[in-house]
């Protein structure tokens, strides 16, 4: 890609941008959220027609002109976007073939099921899936929705593969399993481009790296023996070396000795399977002052141990014990569990947390609208006031607090939603992956505002399956597995292996127990 | 100027209905039937559709807080006026428990939706629906299948007189209760105003401040003329008025309103932040089912009679209503004000068409095209604003 430039209105999406992506490569395109890279992959797959940008496509050795994405996948370049775009309840081989069905020879209009079902198994066993075609797709977790959507690209001849953060929402093993199928096509002859925020991942699996900062590519470095940093990266990434990626609290902090949430043998069935305990005799301890970590990995019942623990969210019959400042509370709903001072972050700020359609301000305030109103009736002055303090505070790009929450980027929507539980003046917050899908800059910021509750006083219970960052911000972690806490440990004991070694150790255990 | 400029693209809805009026005057006049603002055909607006503002109101609550609506209101306005027909024409019960009567039967009924729909969790379509037969067939049988009247003058005195009552001081009463409604809305907007600028808040630029209160006060005071040379200022305008500004309160200025929207744009969200999503979708249902009781009231008195096919369609006027007023049918989006410029929109249609002598059957094809492309031109517009 030649001298590309993009732009939306007044606004520049990509300056000059040049791209160049090496047959049977690997090439990992990395950039803080909004630099563009999602921008320069539309170019690309003729998402944004040509003429809608400026420079050229040069694809073997040919200036391409794609007006739809039909004609960039004529030429074999296929786009897999970060949300799937797979249909619930169609099963994998429709899914597969959707919008290039396998006709029967009688007619254009009447799709050949037989060959179908064959053909999408054969695709199957390439990506190494081992699941029924006729499976629908609400049936599969998002690992082997993925896969679906690999062997969907596959089959309509690829040649260049581009991964629009394909990791982002599978935990480590099925992340594993993904980049190694994507070495397997790597090792056929196929070229990737794979756009990710894990660092780990792309100096794993990349042979270079681009890095795309303000919509301009800044450097390509070459990673063929995979000695390029994750450091190294980021430093590109942010144009300036982050020393520390995970800010030190101040000297004077201190753990206080008080213990401001206690839970005893909590249990939590499965709403919809009775006999499942999603949360088996789970017992924790959180002083103030403190960073717990909780880690596990994906399904250990870590959220539902949030959500359960918050006013009953989730799940039924639950029991256990529940103290505050060693008094015991009962959270029957959400209202008394804020009231207790309890505030949940969730993890899904779209689905489960921001009103998107509503502006910045009234969503800083939904948790504690008593604080804006009197005797029921808002003061929206006042509401404003409390709302520009907030955006202040935690740096929440925005040209006004007014403006809709679901216009901003994935950092600024997280920042907002931590305002609203930051006004509602919680006592223990528990932040179920703040960082998730965030750019470094911003979680860097993130963190400083966890050191700076913590340091005023408050606790803070932080789910997250990014083992560094549960390392580099927690005192004390606790590590959960299939429902049960499988291990606690300081931070100073804490290393990668242990964790994962709690949580390997303990993983067989139940069947043994099932059979 | 700029001010002024954004203030016509935030009203451009408001617009939209001047324009159309405009158009209406300029084809009756051309046509020499009359006039669209004379005070007879004025007051005949406000008549025509009282009814459909009050319920538009109550829809629109259920349009903001679950994108939903309510189809069985025409069949409620039906059953309630039957109600009322039987207890005050036919047993010559006491008008004012009669209308308590039928005021909490149309909570019942609307906890009856709110029920199966908040709790239970049905689709609100398919219960209303269901109640859009059930009540319809219980109005016919309640009043056996026919048309009941006279009502008591007693009562349509209440729905169907002016301020004043006599007509000889209509245009100067209607003007003094004009000024002193003006001189309070003044004095509201500069006490708000000041405060504002005591406390430090940020307040609207002067310019844009006077220009939109000026264009209020000029409505207001126009039509209180025509209202005067008339016969004054219709009750039922009053009960309209009330109505309106109570839910436009609600639904601004209050914690429960402020909810309503958070439900109706992401229920889960709304839940997680301590919003008992379930209490505030029934309570929705049963204002709806209140405001259905007090259309069927004002209805049965402007009609002079209960009919068991009284309220046909009325629901798809209120829908019709809220979604040409900026509502979104996703829910979470919408305001009165809107609402009730969607209903008078319709209403100048309606009017302004039979004025013209349109054929019925092409008012219908009309109103179908406008109510499409108000929401075309309303999605569009957005579109164009968020890229």
């Amino acid at each position: 890609m030649k001298n590309i430039t993009k732009r939306f209105g007044k606004v520049t999406a990509l300056r000059d941008v040049n791209l160049e992506v090496k047959e049977g490569e690997v090439h990992a395109l990395v950039g803080e959220n909004g630099a563009g890279k999602s921008t320069l992959m539309n170019v690309l797959s003729g998402i944004y027609p040509y003429g809608s940008y400026e420079g050229d496509i040069i694809f073997d050795e040919e200036v391409c002109k794609f007006n739809k994405i039909h004609d960039s996948e004529d030429k074999g370049i296929v786009i897999i976007h970060q949300e799937l775009a797979l249909v619930p309840y169609l099963s994998i081989a429709e899914n597969m073939f959707l919008g290039n069905e396998r006709v029967s020879s009688f007619s254009n209009g009447i799709v050949d099921w037989p060959r179908t079902y064959q053909r999408a198994k054969e695709l199957l066993d390439l990506v190494g899936l081992d699941e029924d075609p006729h499976t629908l797709i609400k049936d599969i977790g998002v690992g082997k929705q993925q896969l679906v959507e690999i062997a969907k690209a596959v089959s309509k001849n690829c040649r260049l593969l581009i991964l629009d953060e394909p990791t982002a929402s599978l935990n480590e093993d099925d992340s594993q399993k993904l980049l190694e199928l994507i070495a397997k096509f790597r090792s056929e002859g196929m070229t990737s481009i794979i756009i990710s925020h894990k660092l780990n991942e792309i100096s794993y699996i990349a042979n270079s790296i681009t890095v795309v900062r303000d919509g301009s590519t800044i450097e390509t470095l070459d990673n063929s023996n995979h000695n390029v940093s994750e450091d190294r990266i980021i430093a590109g990434m942010v144009g300036r070396a982050l020393t520390d990626r995970f800010p030190k609290r101040s000297p004077e902090h201190k753990i206080s000795d008080e213990v401001l949430l206690e839970v005893n043998n909590w249990t939590v069935h499965h709403p919809l399977n009775l006999k499942r305990k999603v949360n088996d005799n789970v017992s924790i301890k959180i002083h103030r002052g403190e960073v717990v970590g909780l880690a596990g990995l994906m399904g250990a019942g870590r959220t539902e141990f949030a959500k359960s623990l918050f006013g009953r969210s989730y799940g039924v019959n639950i029991s256990g014990e529940v103290k505050m400042n060693g008094h015991p509370v009962e959270f029957k709903n959400v209202i008394s569990a804020i009231k207790a001072g309890l505030a949940y972050v969730t993890e899904d700020r779209k689905g489960d947390g921001l009103v998107l359609e509503n502006p910045i301000a009234s969503n800083m305030t939904l948790a504690n609208l008593e604080e804006v109103s009197k005797n029921l009736v808002l003061d929206k002055d006042l509401e404003l006031v409390k709302a520009k303090e907030l955006k202040q505070d935690l740096n929440v790009k925005c040209a006004s607090v007014l403006q809709n929450v679901g216009n901003l980027s994935g950092g600024n929507q997280q920042k907002v939603l931590l305002a609203k539980w930051m006004l509602a003046h919680p006592e223990v917050l528990i932040l179920d992956e703040p960082t998730r899908g965030i750019d470094v800059g911003a979680k860097y910021e993130i963190y400083c505002l966890i050191n700076k509750l913590v340091e005023s006083g408050k606790a803070v219970l932080m789910i997250s399956s990014e083992l560094p960052e549960v390392l580099g911000m927690s005192d004390r972690i606790y590590v959960m597995n299939e429902g049960k806490i499988v291990g606690e440990m300081p931070r100073s004991e804490a290393t990668q292996e242990s964790i994962m070694g709690a949580i390997l150790r303990t993983s067989g255990k139940k069947h043994i127990v099932e059979q | 100027m700029t001010e002024i400029l954004n203030m016509f693209k935030r009203n451009s809805l408001l617009i939209a209905l001047v324009l159309v009026m405009i158009f209406f005057e300029v084809l009756i006049q051309s046509f020499d039937k009359g006039s669209l603002f004379s005070p007879q055909n004025f007051t005949n607006i406000i008549y025509q559709n009282s009814y459909v503002i009050i319920l538009a109101v109550g829809m629109l609550f259920l349009i903001i807080g679950c994108g939903n609506i309510d189809l069985s209101v025409g069949s409620i306005v039906a059953l309630i006026g039957a109600v009322a027909g039987v207890m005050m024409v036919n047993n010559e019960y006491n008008i004012y428990m009669s209308m308590a009567v039928c005021l909490l039967l149309g909570i019942v009924i609307g906890a009856w939706h709110g029920f199966w729909i908040a709790y239970i969790r049905i689709p609100s379509f398919i219960v209303t629906l269901a109640g859009m037969l059930l009540f319809r067939g219980l109005a016919l049988i309640v009043l056996d299948g026919i048309t009941i009247n006279p009502f008591p003058s007693e009562y349509l005195k209440l729905f169907t007189s002016f301020i004043p009552a006599s007509r000889e001081d209509a245009a100067s009463t209607t003007m003094m209760i004009t000024l002193l409604l003006v001189a309070i809305y003044v004095a509201g907007v500069l006490y708000s105003r000041i405060s504002k600028i005591k406390k430090g808040y940020e307040v609207e630029p002067l310019v844009a401040f006077l220009f939109q209160h000026v264009i209020v006060i000029a409505a207001i005071i126009g039509s209180s003329i025509l209202l005067g040379n008339n016969k004054g200022i219709p009750v039922i305008l009053v009960l309209i008025a009330v109505v309106v500004i109570v839910y436009a309160f609600i639904a601004n200025k209050t914690v429960v309103g402020r909810r309503i929207y958070a439900l109706g744009g992401n229920e889960k969200a709304a839940k997680l932040s301590g919003v008992n999503t379930n209490r505030l979708l029934f309570l929705s249902y049963v204002n709806m089912g209140l405001l259905s009781a007090v259309a069927a009231l004002v209805c049965v008195a402007r009609f002079n009679s209960a009919s068991p096919m009284a309220g046909t369609g009325y629901e798809l006027d209120a829908i019709g209503s809220c979604f040409i007023g900026g509502a979104s049918a996703y829910g979470g989006v919408g305001t009165v004000g809107g609402a009730v410029i969607g209903a008078v929109f319709m209403g100048v249609l309606n009017n302004g068409m039979s004025i013209l002598g349109v054929d019925a059957n092409w008012q219908k094809a009309v109103k179908g095209m406008v109510l499409l492309f108000a929401v075309v031109i309303d999605v569009m517009s957005k579109k164009r604003v968020s890229n």
